[in-house]
């Protein structure tokens, strides 16, 4: 668990943590993206075990099946995973050169912690298209994405708005929305052949 | 002091010293906090602004003013160094967005809204919109026909033909326009600063200017829809990208 604002705990200790009480704070953490209140949670005891698990989630379920469909156009799971990370670094720096104070790892885990309306969107897409193609199908597709985008925007906007002097709060949350907005095109656009 | 000779201005010997004495100077004395902050549609922009008369009419002034308000005395390797380019509010950010896209002959864009505080934000963040924004249009027209065939049987004709025919006579009047806008805001903002110079000089800068814009849009607009292929957009984008950073700081 974090003492200190930065350290995520003492990897020197005799004994390892449990791994029971990481995965308890992983989850205490997704319930605190999924229902969002004005609490320190996630910036007091970040960690990046939860971003990692979705990233890579994410990035696992829409990588293309097969070598011959690459024409279509997917993306690969590199490509999801440095277009995830690297987003998630230049939106800090950008934070963090605006003025505003949080760290660049707290910041990093409140952005990848709330992928995760994303990556639940992803789950339901993909069961939606074992169902047959059509509009309807693509609408409720466009209806669950746009919900869960939103969900994100608004999740890590209680986060990060108050890190910034309110002069300067939509230039922080911009970068945000264009993230969000890349990722959730990824997920919409995905087609398994 | 380093950092004091980097500047450029080293023919004003007096101002560079008088820098150096007040290093941390961090307001900037030109924008001053009690000037009005809010959205004037109507009525052009230098009207509700005092300071603008005096600095638009006085060069030297101008340039004295630009001086003294100069807070990049951090070394470029500091973290600090950057943070100077960033001080921008959210309401000067919109101001200088619209100036850029409703250009006002007379009206200088870098004297009305930059002055001495020039940001990275908006550059930067536009490029960035702009690479997402080519490479999501342009996957989206392909991601249209591709829907149009696996669903309807009886419409990919009609869409194709609708589609391609409006798309490339509508994409490309939209672009000439695009590129006249932007074309003159840039060369009336250069226009001044340029003038000063030999004139053969001014008139290459220009002309290079336009050129490589038009290029970009031109390029933009026959690579991404015409022959959309996701997989070449990331790194053709960041290239491009580079190009107009390099195209806008020349």
């Amino acid at each position: 668990m974090a003492e200190a604002e930065e350290s995520p705990g003492d990897p020197g200790t005799a004994s390892p943590r449990p791994l029971m009480r990481d995965l308890k704070a992983v989850g205490k953490k997704f319930m605190h993206v999924l229902y969002p209140r004005k609490s320190n949670t996630l910036l007091r005891d970040w960690d990046l075990w939860g971003p990692l698990i979705l990233c890579v989630t994410l990035a696992l379920m829409l990588q293309r099946d097969s070598v011959d469909s690459e024409k279509d156009g997917g993306p690969q799971f590199a490509e999801v995973f440095v277009i995830v990370w690297f987003g998630a670094v230049t939106i800090t720096l950008n934070s963090k050169l605006l003025g505003g104070n949080i760290s660049f790892f707290q910041s990093l885990c409140v952005l990848g912690y709330c992928i995760l309306p994303l990556t639940v969107a992803m789950l339901i897409c993909r069961l939606v298209l074992l169902a047959d193609p059509g509009p309807v199908n693509f609408m409720v597709r466009l209806f669950v994405v746009i919900v869960m985008f939103a969900w994100s925007i608004v999740a890590s906007t209680a986060f990060l708005a108050d890190s910034q002097p309110p002069n300067r709060r939509a230039l922080a949350v911009y970068p945000v929305f264009l993230f969000y907005f890349v990722i959730s095109w990824m997920i919409l656009t995905f087609t398994p052949q | 002091m380093a950092a004091v000779d980097d500047l450029q201005f080293e023919e004003f010997g007096i101002a560079a010293t008088s820098l150096a004495a007040n290093p941390d100077a961090t307001t900037v004395n030109i924008e001053d906090p009690g000037e009005t902050p809010k959205h004037q549609p109507g009525p052009p922009r230098g009207s509700g602004r005092e300071e603008d008369d005096e600095l638009l009419g006085n060069d030297d002034s101008d340039k004295t003013e630009l001086l003294a308000g100069q807070k990049k005395s951090s070394p470029f390797w500091t973290f600090e160094y950057y943070q100077t380019f960033f001080d921008v509010d959210t309401y000067q950010v919109f101001d200088r967005i619209k100036g850029s896209l409703l250009p006002i002959p007379g009206k200088n864009f870098v004297r009305l809204y930059i002055r001495s505080n020039p940001d990275l934000y908006g550059p930067f963040w536009i490029c960035a919109t702009l690479v997402f924004a080519i490479a999501i249009s342009g996957n989206l027209s392909n991601f249209l026909i591709h829907l149009g065939e696996k669903t309807y049987h009886y419409v990919p004709e009609f869409r194709k033909i609708l589609w391609i025919i409006p798309q490339k006579a509508v994409r490309w009047i939209l672009v000439m326009i695009a590129l006249g806008i932007s074309g003159s805001v840039l060369s009336m903002t250069f226009w001044p600063a340029v003038r000063e110079d030999n004139r053969r000089v001014a008139l290459a800068t220009i002309v290079t200017i336009v050129l490589l814009h038009m290029l970009l849009s031109v390029g933009c607009l026959a690579y991404f829809f015409d022959a959309p292929e996701m997989d070449h957009l990331p790194t053709t984008t960041a290239t491009l990208n580079q190009t107009v950073a390099a195209a806008k700081s020349s």
